[in-house]
């Protein structure tokens, strides 16, 4: 799927993780190593200023995929291209700095992703010193720093004056916040949003949503969307992935996604989130639970939960194809039985 | 109407701190019949889950219910010394926490968690504990429950391991059973199945429910009635489908404005500016008033009751009848 407008291109991508017992303990139990296959094979692109969403439940490796994006794991397979320099090598040449500038990530959890021991003055401004963003000369670059980090936190929606505050004083929302002013300090293109409001009370959650919508707008960003909630996803998406056990098992445009979910995973999901419109109405439970990555299913790795499952989802990996504009790995999608 | 079987009077929870008292919560009142669920619902830091620990009497020191009362079933709870508290939690009113894993102990096997439990309540002998046990988790939906029976927690996944918490509940066969985020560290599609499983149990067994959790979706499939509360006190209760969708406190208009919901496009989510005050600074008047779009002048000085509000009721002075104002 290669579109000429897009800005992030990532194809077969996959990361292996060693979890195997030390050494002397698979000598002396005869163990053999052991590999989780966080990412098997990811295939996506994002639009320039657009939003791809990657939803799943825990452990199916939409974080992994976020990390290998932005270079935090070197992908064991695949390549990630970003407009048009693949990454892998990007990050090792000396345009590393460039591209790390490009682009910026905003992690879940907004009381560990803050150092504690730092002003926010020194934490949105750090990205500017380390880049060498301050144009001014040497005697200047205290005030321009002290102006640019005031104007990032006005962006945000935070009062100037809280530079001088250490992150223990803002409430949850408020430190996000200065999580997004961090990484729109370098004015990146393309931002790396890994569960951005999942620890945030949903009143406070809408504020951080409508900002990111109002930078999305205003600066043209790119964003890669992780999250599990599907309600969250479709308000900020353009594209949604759907992932199960480290594999894109369906990625189609939001519209598409939601009035016509094809596979029986993206079904099951949208059937098991609770409605707020519709009170009494009982969902019709999930069977079963995502099964060990350690040890992961043969054929299509959702085949033990799926309803439409047969004899060939059992031993037959299924291939990601196109069907009415979502492409989508599903046996019995293929053969219309769904 | 038949008689309420929980009471909630006027509590007021403090906590004494060398700075001065917290009052956590203020004046909170509400009543749950007996089989009903009713949802507690709020932002965190409102105080759902105090409400909640008040009624099991598992406050954590320092706090402590400072004023009104909590009465179960005609019976004062709230004075009761530790031991007389301890019999009635567990065998009258069960617990489910958020966590399944801390709420299982990890060096016992499920089964002697679940035959310690009912012993503890119920007069049967070892071979019957041990039936009622494997009933138990049978019920919840746990495969081969003769053989888990013998596991330990850890060889549980996340989803099973609540079930196993909401058997440990049931085990005393209570009659109303406080449920703290249950299915919060849970993901969505085993949210569901243990939503479907509280519920479905809680009918066939006779319990109501006071479920506790910030999720409205949750508390909108269900519950009977919602509370909603707000930096201690609760601004509006009512069934749950008029909370929902005639929301009359301010308040709850913006919570709900601020989901974003599966069934409509908004470009934007409605948003209530400013965050919710700190314990130590909550604002005279009615708490909500700084952040509240229709905020008047007796919004400031004067601090609402749950006044009627349609078929909800609400703390809010946009509730008041012409003739109180005069009054």
């Amino acid at each position: 799927m290669s579109e000429a407008d897009a800005l992030v291109e990532v194809q077969g991508l996959a990361k292996t993780f060693d979890v195997s017992a030390p050494w002397l303990n698979r000598v002396v139990e005869r163990r053999p190593r052991q590999f989780v296959h966080a990412v098997d094979g990811v295939s996506f692109a994002i639009r320039r200023g657009k939003t791809l969403a990657l939803v799943g439940e825990s452990g199916c490796g939409k974080s992994t995929v976020a990390r290998l994006l932005v270079g935090l794991y070197r992908p064991s397979e695949g390549r990630v291209s970003f407009d048009g320099i693949d990454t892998a090598e990007g990050f090792r040449s000396s345009e590393a700095r460039t591209l790390r500038k490009r682009m910026q990530m905003i992690f879940q959890d907004p009381y560990a992703s803050l150092n504690p021991r730092w002003k926010v003055a020194d934490i949105v401004g750090e990205p500017l010193k380390e880049h060498g963003l301050l144009t001014g000369s040497a005697g200047d670059r205290k005030s321009e720093l002290k102006a640019r980090v005031a104007e990032l936190l006005q962006s945000v929606g935070l009062a100037a004056a809280d530079v001088e505050k250490f992150p223990h004083q803002f409430s949850g929302g408020q430190r996000q916040r200065i999580s997004i002013a961090r990484a729109l300090a370098t004015h990146p293109e393309f931002l790396v949003c890994d569960e951005p409001t999942s620890a945030l009370d949903v009143s406070v959650q809408a504020q951080v949503l409508n900002i990111m919508k109002d930078l999305q707008r205003s600066r043209g960003l790119t964003y890669l969307f992780i999250s599990h909630n599907l309600a969250v996803v479709r308000h900020v998406a353009d594209q949604v992935g759907v992932m199960y056990l480290g594999r894109l098992v369906e990625l189609a445009d939001k519209a598409e996604l939601f009035s016509r979910p094809r596979h029986p995973y993206t079904r099951m999901l949208l059937d098991a989130i609770p409605d707020m419109h519709m009170s009494g109405r009982s969902r019709t439970p999930v069977q079963g639970e995502v099964p060990n990555p350690l040890n992961p299913p043969s054929g299509c790795s959702f085949h033990p939960r799926c309803p439409h499952a047969n004899e060939r989802c059992k031993i037959e990996r299924p291939a990601q194809k196109m069907f009415g504009g979502a492409l989508i790995a599903c046996h019995a999608v293929e053969e219309g039985r769904i | 109407m038949t008689a309420p079987l929980l009471e909630v009077r006027h509590l007021r929870v403090e906590f004494p701190t060398r700075r001065g008292t917290l009052v956590a919560l203020d004046d909170v009142s509400f009543d749950i019949a007996p089989g009903e669920i009713l949802g507690v619902v709020g932002e965190s830091g409102a105080g759902k889950s105090l409400t909640g620990a008040s009624i099991i009497g598992l406050l954590d020191p320092p706090g402590r219910v400072a004023g009104g009362e909590i009465r179960f079933d005609g019976q004062r709870i709230d004075n009761l010394p530790y031991e007389a508290m301890r019999k009635i939690r567990g065998r009258h009113i069960g617990a489910i926490f958020q966590d399944p894993l801390t709420s299982l102990n990890p060096l016992y096997t499920v089964g002697r968690q679940l035959i310690e439990t009912i012993q503890a309540h119920l007069p049967v002998s070892d071979a019957e504990a041990r039936q009622r046990a494997i009933r138990l988790l049978q019920e919840t939906g746990i495969p081969a429950a003769e053989a888990r029976i013998e596991q330990y927690p850890h060889q549980f996944s996340g989803g099973m391991r609540q079930r196993v918490v909401i058997a440990l509940a049931l085990a005393g066969e209570p009659r109303l059973i406080v449920a703290d985020e249950p299915t919060t560290a849970l993901d969505v599609s085993i949210q569901a199945q243990i939503i479907s499983l509280l519920k479905r149990l809680c009918r066939d067994h006779g319990a109501a429910v006071m479920l506790v959790t910030h999720d409205m979706g949750v508390i909108a499939e269900t519950c009977d009635r919602v509370a909603v509360m707000y930096a201690g006190r609760v601004v509006e209760i009512g069934p749950v489908g008029d909370v929902i969708h005639v929301p009359a406190h301010p308040y709850t208009v913006g919570l709900m404005g601020s989901i974003p919901a599966m069934d409509e496009d908004r470009e934007r989510l409605l948003q209530i500016d400013g965050s919710m005050p700190r314990l130590t600074a909550i604002p005279r008047g009615c708490a909500f008033n700084p952040r509240c779009p229709r905020v008047f002048d007796r919004c400031r000085v004067e601090r609402p009751d749950l006044l009627d509000a349609g078929a909800t009721r609400a703390a809010c002075w946009l509730h008041a009848q012409p003739a109180r104002e005069a009054a």
